[in-house]
């Protein structure tokens, strides 16, 4: 009796799941009125918009990736190898973006990093790249932040420390060498996370006029019929693949941790 | 520590130095942006104290988008909660095989990431006025969708999306709380001679209440803070509170940029309000998940 209703509140799930995407294979296939055909993805992938601005938010993926690492690995390895006092208050400080919609954050930066202000990023593209991708940074930091902390969690940080001093490594040695191939496995799952939050992401770009995925995207669902379910198939498919990533990882991880 | 132990003060001065890039990045990026917002919605023009702005947020215009966002959000997190619920717990107090969990965790953290622009175009696909169900049903089965008062581009539409990644939050974030029933409990309670009903009743929900209530206040700020899907499924006309920010952003609608600021700052509030709720909540119920 349980199982039978287990069964069924699961079976009534994954019909409201698989419904859009369904749907939306299928209509990505329907624009050729003989039958079905990729002709939409064709169109899709010449594009040339569509080129620039996956390019773009590849990039800034990429981007926001290492910046994130560059800020995080480091901050989290000393909060646990010399400052555990300041751990709520830096945990309270990474999950501020969850609590901070995105928008109202933009908003604060186009009003505080304006052309008339003492830091004018919003004036240049380079200026304006840059203040997208800490934008990202910052979208990403909870995630980034969490991932990390629990990788230095399963490693001893003070003990790797001293030998790595008494060794005669120096910090950046013992940062690149020691703690970040010993967190790798973590710092993939939030990098990859990082990857399927800004590739497609909307808000941001599009208030500070970047020509990113999310906003053309967006810019062609209004326009066009067929080409945005491919799109849609296409973010889908990147997301999976980013889920799929942090999955391997942690497997592998636990692979090297039997071995061990 | 193998070094040399300076004073305690200058000890601890070179620790928290340690801290600076990521104190300066958070205070530039996060801190600051947030407060310009916050000071803003709390001055005038000229820079002096005032509360008109927040007073001025009392037209009909800004207070019903505010109410057709707390109620979407409610109705979201309701749902997403109830739906996440009955599907966890199928999952994972049903007997049914370790693949299938697996399979829907994994399938849970690809599903709450796919929001956004694509996800209203799925949706668009499917239960769109031409989309693959609409179709289908009339075509089939002789039901017009569109005459029977559903139209996906409308409040209730935009409740059926949303379910698509709240249902997946809710099903990664009741998980563990699932988890940390403990068989004993539940033989305790049949031994004793309680119905499955009464054990539900008097021993598992309220176990869990602080969970599933913490797991509600943040599926409420993830549906309150959310834009893109909305915009994109809706375009700029829907009057929900983000999309009203956007659009004030964008061109200042309401012709006075600190009543844009006071907006954003209502938005806050609310978040934080109900993030603080989850947080207070969550540390409550891992009393009894240890």
């Amino acid at each position: 009796m349980t199982r039978l209703l287990a069964w069924s509140a699961l079976l009534l799930g994954c019909v409201f799941f698989a419904l859009p995407l369904v749907g939306m294979t299928e209509f990505s296939m329907r624009m050729l009125r003989e039958g079905y055909s990729f002709e939409a993805y064709r169109v899709v992938l010449v594009d040339e918009r569509f080129q620039l601005t996956f390019s773009y938010s590849v990039l800034m993926a990429l981007a926001t990736i290492v910046v994130g690492m560059v800020l995080v690995v480091p901050t989290a390895y000393w909060v646990r190898l010399r400052l555990p006092a300041a751990r709520p208050w830096i945990e309270f400080i990474t999950l501020l973006p969850l609590v901070i919609p995105a928008i109202v954050i933009v908003f604060g930066y186009i009003r505080l990093y304006n052309t008339s202000s003492w830091l004018p990023l919003t004036g240049s593209t380079t200026g304006t790249n840059i203040l997208l991708m800490f934008g990202y940074v910052t979208l990403s930091l909870p995630y980034m932040y969490r991932a990390v902390d629990t990788g230095l969690r399963t490693i001893d940080v003070a003990t790797l420390t001293e030998a790595a001093l008494s060794l005669g490594a120096g910090w950046v040695t013992i940062l690149t060498r020691v703690i970040l191939p010993n967190v790798l496995v973590a710092v993939l799952s939030g990098a990859f996370l990082t990857f399927a939050i800004v590739i497609g992401e909307f808000t941001m770009a599009a208030l500070l006029d970047r020509p990113a995925f999310g906003p053309f995207m967006q810019l062609l669902g209004a326009n066009r019929a067929y080409e945005p379910a491919a799109l849609a198939v296409i973010a889908f498919g990147i997301t999976w693949a980013c889920m799929a990533l942090i999955q391997l990882a942690t497997r592998f991880s636990k692979h090297i941790q039997v071995q061990r | 520590m193998p070094e040399p132990r300076p004073g305690p003060l200058s000890r601890l001065n070179l620790n928290w130095l340690g801290l600076l890039p990521f104190a300066l990045f958070a205070l530039l990026f996060l801190i600051l942006p947030t407060m310009k917002i916050v000071v803003g919605a709390f001055q005038t023009p000229d820079g002096n104290f005032t509360l008109d702005n927040i007073y001025g947020l009392n037209t009909e215009s800004i207070v019903s988008s505010y109410w057709v966002s707390i109620q979407l959000s409610l109705i979201t997190a309701f749902l997403g909660c109830l739906i996440g619920f009955a599907m966890a717990a199928a999952v994972i107090l049903g007997k049914l095989p370790g693949k299938v969990r697996s399979g829907l965790m994994t399938f849970s953290g690809v599903a709450s990431n796919f929001a956004g622009v694509p996800l209203a175009f799925a949706f668009l696909a499917t239960l769109g006025p031409v989309g693959l169900v609409t179709i289908w049903l009339r075509n089939e089965f002789g039901i017009n969708l569109r005459a029977m008062g559903f139209n996906l581009l409308s409040f209730w539409g935009l409740v059926v999306v949303y379910l698509f990644f709240q249902i997946p939050l809710m099903i990664l974030m009741i998980a563990p709380a699932l988890d940390g029933l403990k068989r004993e409990w539940r033989e305790a309670a049949e031994i004793l001679g309680a119905s499955a009903s009464q054990y539900w009743r008097m021993v598992a929900l309220p176990i869990l209440f602080p969970a599933l209530l913490g797991t509600f206040a943040l599926l409420f700020a993830n549906s309150f803070g959310a834009i893109a899907t909305a915009f994109a499924l809706t375009g700029p006309q829907l009057n929900i509170v983000p999309i009203k920010l956007y659009a004030q952003i964008r061109g200042d609608v309401l012709g006075n940029p600190h009543l844009g600021y006071a907006l954003a700052f209502g938005m806050i509030v609310i978040t934080a309000l109900a993030n603080g709720l989850y947080i207070w909540l969550r540390v409550r119920s891992e009393r009894w998940l240890k």
